[in-house]
């Protein structure tokens, strides 16, 4: 469809402008009928708005990659003979059986959200609360799951100073933790929000980027799962 | 939304203005106001770290001489009005951590960068204002940290601690000895604690920059502004964006490292066997001190570029505006911001080559820091190319930017010889390091900040700068910057040592023989320090004075041709009272044949001219 | 102000270059410079060191001379239009090409004398000698008459003891072992150092033998060279280490191979005592 509003507004594109909304409207075409999107008096400056929270999203992860890509760095060459590492005191711990729990946990979560993302895109928002606060659950189960598993390797007297691959463990379970954590924060935020029937355009967007954060975390974790207790 | 505005032919939505001091100038998420935030905290940074390195070249030209002033303000390090080896060491070590830090990486990218990133490609604010407003006040808070850091024992009259100020691990903070605590050294234990901490909060702080300057670029260029036709400032501060963005975790990884060690009794960086102050240390094993390197230095080298490639913008931009030419070689000179940004991460170990490494990855981070150069150069020669037939307006600007390209080929050039393996042999960790990185970083990139200070003060302040005190303090500092650093090189290459208290004593004939000559040197270097740290005083004035009676701006008092000189100066809130700026050529069309002025602005309608894009 | 700048530009370029390599000319003689090398490699990296300077020096010389002529002749004049010129991409790719060329040759020149020290393991024969770097003294190992080194442990270190290399007492290789703070070395003859810090990380160099190599603790680091000249030489510890990093120097003393086995044979306390001898005996 011919953009002929750009010029007539003169409203700047931003990246994606031209695109239809989610649920087909115009996006350039505030107050129009198609536009069951966009609440009242939006103006297509808020077009820009969804992509520049993806965009810094993205940029965010990659910021947070760099960070366990060094760490897993250091575990390396702590940890791999080749590199001079690998003594004896490596020591790798044995796995609580509660991290399998919580690596399914997460899992689920995922799905759970897709579910959320999907629901509040076709405007079913009784089944988008109810998938949305699940996610949320499931990741305070995951939070709690983790302390469990430190409290069980606590018994058996493994800290983070006992030997190289405990330090690893519970210094990469932490930061994995503290960042799922802010994640949690995002979505207890957006389910608060979706209790109280508050679901406006703005926080539509909170959503899809907050299950892009949720995703990434749950692939982090499955990767530090991977490095933690298969390739040590 | 009470406040909502509908849009008309040419509008955006605008947002009110803030109201209130504390909501105008302190917690301002007004891109414009953080940018003028960040630079008055590197001036505030700068003027410290210069007055330490006084001292230090103090300490160098006289060693062991008393100074009644130091007894005064260092009460106990220098109690006798001597410098201590700690207090030395001490005052070495927040130098380079707060230049480094808080005046080369905030000024030119968080200072100017946030000023002018969103102006000059046509945006309201950044992507993102309130964390924008939270970057910079959690760099300030770094900076405090930092300097209780320096104060850790300065009340404190322990005969046994008596010379302790900080941390004296330098800014580079070597493991083992940052990682042992107190008993490696006064100021190791609790100074450390502090200075990571620092580094931690100030890592964070850049993130979240680099966050809001990638989006900003890639979001909110208005219409007409194709990617190529960007001012070379706004390439520079993107790159420098994405450097900060993909090193600063690094070192925040690293610095967790450290803290874990400190903390929490692990050993990452700590061997076993460790012999420290009489006693064998039984709690740490099986750490690399190389690994501390290794990390710090996947860092420290992108670092060191996002220093310098935000006034490598800023300079091809005025050499431009003042020669009244386009740039020359303007998609090479994108490209070589690109190669020096991408090859940045692939140098680290030419910081290393003596470290113990394996001498096999020696050989390759040589040959890849070689071909750095090559960018580098290319920059170089265009830069030369701009000028060349240009109608040179010797602006205060201007004979920055020009200082700029003298000084970078002065300190770019000596990278030639670190950078191969055979001669960092007898250079590493000598007087030539110190030369060669002061020359490029600590001094060019000053240049850079200085260009970008005169240069952009009418615009942010609306007063004209006094161009008399601008030529005083170029030509003092020009002088003098290279009587400081060129000599260095030398004293390097006859042995003269880093991080050294004193290196000889002329009166009690302590220290190394073989560098019982340097005296005259040594003391030619200090006196150039202070006569050139003296000289910044010209431009302090100059800022105040400006900025309180300066004559007043116009819109684009230099003629020049990007989005910036569009708008009133100050500019208002929203930088362009709510109508889109377009734009249709490229950001260096200066002398165009057949234009009636001897510049046609970005936004001035018209067909794109005829060579550019 | 375009004339002033250019001059300034000149007369730094002059000064730095009459600095490198004009000081003859001016002093009389050459006041400030490497010192004279003293190892069978130092002629080789100063030899890449001079074509670097070669290198370094035109194009430092030509750049900064390009810039001061451009800012002095292109002032601006009334109101005449500069120049309209986008670019050149050729002589952007010639100068491009160009400046690759010579850094990567210089590159690759500059691993050689590299590969030679580190690449290659010390001749069968060279003469070893053990370093341990502490806070903040040197502390040289020699294998004493029986030509072997005593086992050494880091639970034996014991300062106060004077057992700073950690010797094992129960080790009878150790009993002739000799341990001083300064460190002998034979003249023309292969020597192999294996640097050990006992704490922080130090770095071993002397500046006239073109060596350098940090001691980081929890590594064995081998490093060899051979010393062609007789004489006495200071070796500088060249890593922050602490508060007395400025002070943590000792000598190096180059003696004839002969007087050297002799020496190296001789009970600790002997040894001790040449040293006097020898410190004396030559001036720094």
């Amino acid at each position: 469809m011919a953009n002929t509003l750009t010029t007539d507004i003169g409203i700047k594109p931003g990246l994606g402008a031209g695109k239809p909304g989610p649920l087909g409207g115009d996006p350039l075409r505030p107050g129009s009928a198609d536009s069951k999107d966009w609440p009242p008096g939006w103006t297509s400056e808020d077009a820009a708005e969804p992509q520049k929270y993806r965009i810094g999203m993205w940029v965010a992860l990659a910021s947070i990659l760099m960070l366990f890509i060094s760490l897993t760095s250091a575990y390396i060459v702590r940890g791999v003979p080749a590199l001079g590492g690998g003594q004896d005191d490596w020591l790798p711990i044995d796995m609580p059986r509660v991290l399998w729990v919580n690596t399914a946990i997460l899992l689920v979560s995922s799905v759970s959200i897709e579910f959320a993302r999907h629901a509040l895109k076709r405007n079913e928002y009784s089944r988008f609360r109810g998938w949305i606060t699940l996610t949320t659950l499931l990741g305070v189960a995951f939070l709690v799951g983790q302390l469990m598993a430190w409290r069980q390797l606590a018994a058996q007297g493994v800290f983070i100073n006992s030997h190289p691959h405990s330090s690893f463990f519970y210094l990469l379970t932490s930061l994995h933790g503290l960042h799922l954590l802010g994640g949690v924060i995002a979505l207890t935020y957006v389910t608060v929000a979706a209790m109280r029937l508050r679901i406006g355009f703005k926080r539509r967007n909170a959503v899809n980027v907050t299950a892009l954060y949720w995703h990434f975390m749950d692939g982090l974790w499955i990767y530090l799962f991977g490095l933690l207790f298969f390739f040590r | 939304m009470s406040d909502v505005v509908h849009p008309v032919h040419g509008e955006v939505h605008r947002h009110p203005a803030p109201t209130g001091f504390i909501r105008k100038y302190v917690f301002s998420t007004d891109h414009k106001v953080i940018g003028i935030q960040y630079w008055c905290l590197a001036l505030f940074a700068v003027f410290i770290g210069m007055f330490f390195s006084l001292i230090m070249r103090l300490q160098l030209g006289w060693p062991g001489q008393e100074w009644g002033f130091l007894k005064t303000l260092f009460p106990h390090a220098a109690a006798n009005g001597t410098i201590s080896g700690e207090l030395y060491l001490s005052l070495l070590t927040m130098h380079g951590t707060i230049m480094v830090f808080f005046v080369l990486t905030t000024a030119p990218q968080g200072g100017f960068g946030n000023y002018f990133l969103p102006i000059q490609i046509g945006a309201a604010d950044m992507a993102f204002p309130v964390l924008n407003m939270m970057s910079f006040w959690i760099t300030f808070l770094a900076l405090l940290v930092l300097i209780s850091a320096f104060f850790v024992n300065f009340f404190v009259d322990d005969p046994n601690m008596v010379n302790v100020i900080g941390p004296i691990g330098g800014w580079t903070g070597y493991a083992p000895l940052s990682a042992l605590g107190d008993r490696a050294g006064p100021g190791q234990g609790t100074g450390v604690l502090l200075w990571i901490t620092s580094i931690a909060l100030f890592c964070v702080a850049s993130l979240l920059g680099a966050l809001n300057f990638i989006t900003t670029m890639l979001n909110m260029r208005a219409r007409g502004m194709s990617l190529m036709r960007l001012p070379l400032t706004c390439w520079a501060w993107f790159t420098t964006a994405v450097l900060a963005l993909l090193s600063f975790p690094v070192l925040l990884a690293a610095g967790i490292l450290l803290l874990l060690d400190h903390l929490a009794g692990t050993s990452f960086f700590i061997p076993g066997n460790e012999y420290v102050s009489g006693q064998l240390v039984k709690e740490h094993s099986g750490g690399s001190p190389i690994l501390w390197q290794h990390l710090f230095w996947f860092f420290g080298h992108p670092e060191v570029y996002i220093a310098i490639l935000p006034g490598m913008g800023l300079t091809s931009h005025i050499l431009s505006t003042f020669a009244r030419k386009p740039v020359f070689g303007y998609r090479a000179m994108v490209y070589a911001i690109f190669a020096i940004g991408l090859l940045g991460f692939f140098v680290w170990g030419h910081h290393m080559f003596i470290s113990g490494m394996s001498p096999y990855s020696a050989i390759a981070f040589s040959l890849i820091t070689l071909t750095i150069g090559v960018p580098s150069a290319i920059k170089t020669f265009n830069w030369l190319g701009t000028l060349w037939g240009g109608q040179i307006r010797f602006t205060s600007p201007m004979l920055f930017a020009i200082g700029f390209v003298s000084l970078f080929v002065s300190g770019g050039i000596t990278g030639l010889f670190l950078g191969q393996t055979s001669i960092d042999i007898p250079l590493h960790d000598t007087s030539f390091v110190v030369g060669h990185f002061h020359l490029i970083m600590g001094v060019a990139a000053i240049f850079g900040m200085f260009a970008g200070t005169y240069f952009w003060f009418p615009k942010m302040f609306g007063k004209m700068m006094n161009e008399g005190l601008g030529k005083l303090h170029f030509l003092l500092t020009f002088a003098g910057v290279n009587a400081i650093f060129i000599p260095m090189h030398i004293m390097g290459m006859a042995g003269q040592t880093r991080r050294y208290l004193f290196h000889w004593n002329p009166t009690t004939g302590e220290g190394l023989h073989y560098l019982s000559n340097m005296t005259p040197l040594t003391r030619f270097v200090s006196i150039a320090a202070f006569v050139t740290i003296g000289a910044q005083l010209i431009f302090l004035v100059n800022l105040v004075w400006s900025w309180a009676k300066g004559r007043k701006a116009s819109d684009n008092p230099w003629e020049a041709t990007s989005l910036e000189w569009t708008i009133p100066s100050p500019p208002p809130h929203d930088n362009f009272a709510g109508i889109e700026p377009e734009v249709y050529r490229g950001p260096y069309e200066y002398s165009v044949p057949g234009a009636s002025k001897d510049y046609v602005m970005q936004s001035e309608p018209g067909p794109a001219e005829v060579h550019g894009d | 102000m375009g004339k002033i700048t250019g001059v300034l530009v000149f007369l730094i370029a002059i000064g730095s270059v009459l600095l490198f390599v004009g000081q003859k000319m001016i002093f009389g003689s050459v006041l400030w410079w490497f010192p004279e090398g003293i190892s069978e490699h130092a002629p080789r990296i100063d030899a890449q060191f001079m074509r670097t300077l070669w290198v370094v020096g035109i194009s430092f010389t030509v750049a900064q001379v390009a810039l001061g002529y451009a800012v002095i002749k292109f002032g601006r004049k009334g109101d005449a239009r500069a120049v309209y010129t986008h670019g050149s991409n050729k002589l952007e790719a010639v100068w491009t090409i160009i400046t690759a060329a010579v850094f990567v040759i210089l590159a690759i020149l500059g691993q050689r004398v590299w590969a030679q020290l580190h690449l290659s393991a010390a001749a069968d024969d060279a003469t070893r000698i053990h370093v341990y770097a502490q806070q903040f003294q040197w502390n040289f190992h020699y294998p004493g008459a029986d030509g072997e080194f005593g086992k050494t442990e880091g639970k034996y270190y014991d300062d106060s003891a004077l057992n700073f290399v950690g010797l094992d007492p129960n080790d009878a290789a150790g009993k002739d072992d000799a341990q001083l703070t300064t460190l002998v070395i034979p003249k023309d003859r292969p020597v192999e150092l294996t640097l050990r810090s006992k704490d922080v990380i130090h770095s071993f160099f002397v500046p006239a033998l073109r060596f350098k190599q940090d001691s980081v603790p929890g590594m064995n680091i081998k490093i060899h060279f051979t010393a062609n000249k007789e004489g006495k030489y200071e070796i500088p510890c060249a890593e922050l280490c602490g508060s007395l990093h400025y002070n943590m120097k000792s000598n190096m003393v180059v003696i004839p191979a002969d007087e050297y086995d002799r020496l190296v044979r001789m009970p600790e306390e002997k040894f001790k005592e040449q040293l006097g001898e020898l410190l004396q005996r030559y001036p720094y």
